[in-house]
């Protein structure tokens, strides 16, 4: 499945990729480096959400709110408790397993679709919430010139900032992919019925892996809020769930690298088709037909099989 | 060693398991045997859990376990194969087989150590068992047929159970393979010593192998007893047998 991504050929690969990824900032100008670090964090997220959708055969359909309320936390923990803001950046992440972990526990008694639907349900109300409480959150505007610490605050310190926390994420959900856990959750993916007989406590294993993948979504989040200052209630509405959602099935959910290669492939296709036209999502919804006709597995998926076959 | 007594389930007011009794030794190998529809299967899924049943008790070394969730039932070290093959597709046969040992393990919360390094030999050790080493890698969607119901008992070993549940174990198999999975269902009971129930449609098999036989027509169990017992009991034999099998005793 994921198999390539350590082996020798697929190693060498990576060190390409990484040693490009490190030496962007001296080539690139600013602008760029903001483009990839935003598809660095956003490929985090789709990760995140993958663990549970690819891995875990959740449909964890409303991801972003783990993501937005991530952001959130980290940016109010910043402005309001006048404590040090590197506190944030774990706070963040720590809010959006809790809020995972509450919902998660309200919607796994359902399964399939219908804990899609209850998930975005409960999605949405977090949204109106944050939305509308202007006091606290700054409802629509949402909140501006968060004060980051120095040494990350430039584009390029930001930029590294977000490549060595993602770099660590992907690492550790990889482990965690590879551990016992991985192996009954993707058993549970498989056949639910059939891991329960063999011994598994199903619904624990699956609130577990919810409150896993809130964790890293709400690191994107936190990503977020360093690499542009900013939260705003977009955030967290359920257009950029779908969005994430379309990365993984783009980039191959079967695959550990497709969902990031899927936010990279969308996120570069709206910054540069939407120069053009104001209808790029026109654009991607061809894509994504051509896709689901002729790659079932996404984009990595299709390159895994070919690779594996040749 | 497992005692059902007076089970019943109903689904929409039809009766699929009425009144099903049953008694199994410890190192007993015990067929259920009974026309399509006569209730074997859901008589199973009753026992390990995956229905409630609304009337009646399963008692399992002296213990009540009527209706406790499944996990909790395997981990009472009572495993089950399936009828219709229930694996995980996208594994290959080694991580299927390797998932039931880590579970039994209650390893399965671990995050961090990689799988590779656990359960190996005892997963092996399965896989030899059942002959399936030289397919180990394999991805277990691309196997065949008779491949996956071994595969299926596999798994249910995985557990290390006392008491082994098969539920139709040589369905669709090719002659050779059934021969293969008679002798490895003996060898499991010879060798290890574990209690199997099972029910199959194959009488051949069923005599071959059983100790005791039990009888269910209709839901109901109209008999428990030895092969030849059960081979001369009228009540069978117009059920079942067709009426016209001569009994040789």
């Amino acid at each position: 499945m994921e198999k390539g991504f350590f082996k020798s050929k697929g190693m060498i690969w990576g060190l390409i990729g990484l040693i490009i990824l490190f030496v962007l900032p001296g080539v690139l100008p600013r602008f760029y480096i903001y483009l990839t670090s935003i598809i660095l964090l956003t490929g985090l997220l789709a990760t995140s959400l993958n663990l549970v959708l690819g891995y875990g055969g959740i449909f964890q359909f409303h991801h972003a709110v783990f993501y937005g309320v991530g952001a959130y936390a980290t940016a109010l923990m910043i402005i309001k408790s006048g404590l040090t803001p590197w506190l944030g950046f774990i706070v963040g992440p720590l809010v959006s397993s809790l809020l995972s972990l509450i919902m998660g526990i309200i919607c796994i008694r359902l399964s399939k679709l219908y804990f899609g639907m209850l998930q975005i349900s409960l999605g949405s109300l977090v949204w109106i919430i944050v939305y509308r409480w202007y006091s606290f959150t700054g409802g629509d505007d949402g909140i501006h010139g968060v004060p980051i610490p120095d040494i990350i605050s430039s584009p390029t310190s930001a930029y590294y900032f977000t490549l060595i926390i993602t770099l660590l994420c992907f690492i550790v959900m990889y482990k965690i992919i590879k551990s016992p856990f991985g192996s009954a959750l993707q058993g549970i993916r498989d056949n639910p019925v059939r891991s329960e007989m063999i011994g598994i406590n199903v619904k624990r294993h699956q609130l577990l892996a919810l409150v896993i993948a809130g964790f890293f979504a709400g690191i994107a989040g936190s990503l977020f809020v360093v690499v542009d200052n900013t939260v705003f209630p977009d955030m967290l509405f359920w257009t950029l769930s779908l969005e994430i959602l379309i990365m993984c099935l783009l980039g191959g959910w079967f695959s550990f690298l497709g969902p990031m290669l899927g936010a990279a492939i969308i996120i570069v296709l709206r910054t540069f088709i939407s120069t053009f036209t104001s209808y790029w999502t026109l654009v991607l919804g061809i894509l994504m037909m051509f896709v689901i006709f002729f790659l079932p597995n996404g984009v990595l998926g299709y390159i895994e099989e070919k690779l594996k076959k040749g | 060693m497992l005692q059902v007594k007076g089970l019943s389930k109903s689904f929409d007011g039809f009766k699929a398991v009425n009144n099903a009794s049953l008694d199994v030794q410890q190192g007993e190998i015990v067929a259920v045997i009974g026309p399509n529809g006569a209730g074997k299967t859901t008589l199973f899924n009753l026992i390990t859990g995956i229905l409630k049943p609304d009337e009646g008790r399963v008692i399992f070394k002296g213990e009540d376990i009527t209706g406790l969730a499944p996990y909790k039932i395997c981990r009472k070290r009572i495993s089950r194969s399936f009828q219709v093959v229930n694996i995980f597709p996208r594994l290959t046969v080694f991580e299927n087989t390797q998932v039931a040992v880590l579970a039994r393990q209650k390893k399965t919360w671990n995050l961090f150590t990689p799988s590779k390094r656990l359960a190996m030999e005892e997963t092996e050790e399965i896989l030899k068992n059942v002959g399936l080493m030289d397919k180990k890698d394999r991805v277990t969607a691309f196997l065949s047929h008779g491949d996956r119901k071994v595969l299926e008992i596999a798994m249910a070993l995985g557990g290390d159970p006392e008491f082994l549940i098969l539920d139709e174990p040589t369905a669709g198999m090719a002659p050779e393979e059934t021969a293969r999975c008679i002798e490895l269902i003996k060898n499991l009971s010879d060798r290890l010593g574990l209690t199997i129930l099972f029910c199959e449609h194959d009488m051949e098999i069923v005599f071959g192998i059983a100790k005791r036989i039990m009888v269910m027509v209709r839901g109901s169990t109209i008999i428990q007893g030895t092969c030849d017992e059960v081979r001369c009991n009228q009540a069978v034999q117009d059920a079942y047998l067709g009426g016209s099998e001569v009994c040789s005793m």
